[in-house]
């Protein structure tokens, strides 16, 4: 069998010019980056789930213990509202941002509103 | 805000070739699962509100007039920065389920090969043929960001696209292709039944049929009939006979070969199907292929076809900009014209006689008792079509699925 280099064909790029939408490229980059790092957390923050699982259920947490672990319904559910809640508070300021698009009267400008009020 | 909660990866339908997803990976699987429903049900809709506030008034003002096209439509949103962010995190997450899925397979590549071969050795239900040659049309640009796209062979006896397909299809669809990823197919069978009762074809022919997905529902329900399944993607073939072999399936042939070069008995087949084919066709492929088809199909056969339905002259240019996004930014290019082709005008010039065409929908079959109750999905496409006043596809109600087709 040949010898393949996994992590170099998992990261390949597909065929055709990648798309950037930021202006500068340098910012799609970072929130690629940023992303995968969140994902990881959520890997993490699920392998913790199962942890605390297992303690609880008074299971010896091993490791092998941990990979064969299959959360039932409710737990499962848990994890996945989890999942969900975690998503919006690291996107938060997209969520602002359509906010400010919805809403003018979200966008007053300080400064301005100082100086409108600097009489005595 | 509000957001429906996906199945997680581990209630997908599950055969004796089924990779091994462990504990971490099936966790970076619900975690991309649950992003695509968020970018989806959250995300997704403020670009409307953007366009809606700010984009259409800022082109009008700068120009004078309004929008006028969907090609000045995705120009003018280019610039807006909540339009970017959406889309510079959907095809971030749809990079990071190839890549999430792959390395998944690839870790376990000569094992998963293995016992495909196991069900592919020397069985004449599977035809690879070494010198097929994959059309300039599908090499140029790998579908659906999918490295190496359907055809590529990493190492000899490559199962990879096909194993790939298989695992991610949950993640892009958040379940809504039903635990087996065979939704499509098991909403044709329905639609089939339904709307022709009597119809009892002999030999099936399923076009494009990748691992033969939504081909094995239809072999299901017509057990009595010779199918074959036809791809350009031989990795994909391999992964899709050995999975329907370990399924229980022995009345599917899959046969790999290019649409175009395909050589199989004129009149001989009693229905021919594509699902979700033509819009990774090029244009020039699907008028030469259609005449193919029409040459293929028995005298009395039916053709069927699952797509989206296409613009009419009341989509709005919002929809069209919207729905025409997987063809620019998920490398499906061929999606954008096809969405002004008139079908049945193809489908007229392969020979079908246009009072024997026909159109409609169905809903998604979804299996029931494989994932948890309190679970949703999802239909992004859906979502994106519920504004499209509509009144060319008379028969089609905004269901999950739109379905046309015609009679030899």
């Amino acid at each position: 069998m040949t010898e393949i280099d996994v992590n170099k064909l998992a990261n390949a790029k597909a065929k055709g010019k990648r798309p950037y939408f930021f202006d500068d490229p340098a910012v799609e980059r970072v929130l690629s980056i940023t992303m995968a790092v969140a994902t990881e957390l959520a890997v993490t923050r699920e392998r913790l789930d199962t942890v605390e699982r297992l303690l609880e259920a008074g299971e010896p947490v091993t490791k092998a213990n941990i990979d064969a672990y299959r959360p039932d319904d409710d737990a499962s559910k848990d994890r996945q509202q989890w999942h969900a809640d975690y998503i919006s508070r690291i996107l938060r300021i997209v969520h602002q941002e359509l906010e400010a698009v919805e809403n003018e009267s979200l966008n007053e400008d300080p400064e301005k509103l100082a100086d409108d009020f600097a009489a005595a | 805000m509000a957001t429906s909660l996906p199945p997680t990866y581990d209630r997908t339908g599950q055969h004796p070739l089924s990779p091994d997803v462990d504990h971490d990976e099936t966790a970076r699987f619900n975690f991309l699962t649950n992003l695509n429903v968020h970018l989806n049900q959250n995300v997704f809709p403020g670009n409307r509100i953007a366009f809606e506030n700010r984009v259409s008034p800022k082109f009008e003002k700068e120009t004078g007039h309004a929008l006028e096209t969907r090609q000045q439509v995705r120009q003018a949103m280019l610039g807006d920065s909540y339009y970017q962010s959406w889309a510079a995190l959907r095809r971030n997450a749809m990079e990071q389920r190839q890549q999430a899925g792959r390395h998944a397979v690839l870790r376990q590549l000569d094992d998963l090969i293995e016992k495909a071969k196991h069900y592919n050795d020397g069985k004449e239900t599977l035809q690879i043929d070494p010198n097929a040659e994959v059309p300039r049309y599908l090499a140029a640009v790998d579908n659906h960001c999918m490295p190496g796209s359907y055809y590529t062979d990493v190492v000899s006896d490559d199962v990879l696209a096909g194993a790939n397909y298989e695992t991610g299809v949950f993640i892009t669809t958040a379940g809504s292709m039903s635990s087996k990823g065979d939704g499509g197919g098991r909403s044709i069978v329905n639609f089939v039944k339904d709307r022709f009762p009597d119809f009892s074809p002999k030999r099936i022919l399923d076009l494009g049929a990748g691992i033969g997905v939504n081909t094995l529902p239809i072999a299901e329900a017509f057990p009595d009939a010779e199918v074959v399944a036809v791809d350009a993607g031989a990795p994909m073939l391999r992964w899709g006979h050995a999975r329907a072999q370990a399924l229980g399936y022995e009345n599917v042939k899959f046969i790999h070969a290019d649409g175009d070069a395909l050589d199989l008995d004129p009149n001989s087949f009693d229905w021919v199907q594509t699902t979700m084919f033509w819009h990774e066709t090029s244009t020039a492929s699907i008028h030469s292929m259609m005449k193919k088809v029409f040459d293929l199909m028995a005298p009395g056969g039916l053709f069927l076809n699952v797509e989206q339905p296409n613009f009419t002259p009341e989509t709005p240019l919002y929809d069209q900009f919207t729905r025409d996004w997987d063809a620019w930014y998920n490398n499906e290019p061929f999606w954008s014209k096809l969405h002004v082709m008139d079908v049945f005008e193809v489908m007229a010039k392969a020979g079908f006689d246009s009072g024997k065409m026909f159109d409609g929908g169905t809903e998604a079959d979804i299996e029931q008792g494989q994932f948890q109750p309190w679970s949703s999905t999802i239909s992004r496409h859906k979502a994106e079509l519920k504004d499209d006043g509509d009144s060319k596809h008379n028969a089609y109600k905004g269901e999950r699925w739109y379905l046309f087709g015609g009679w030899k």
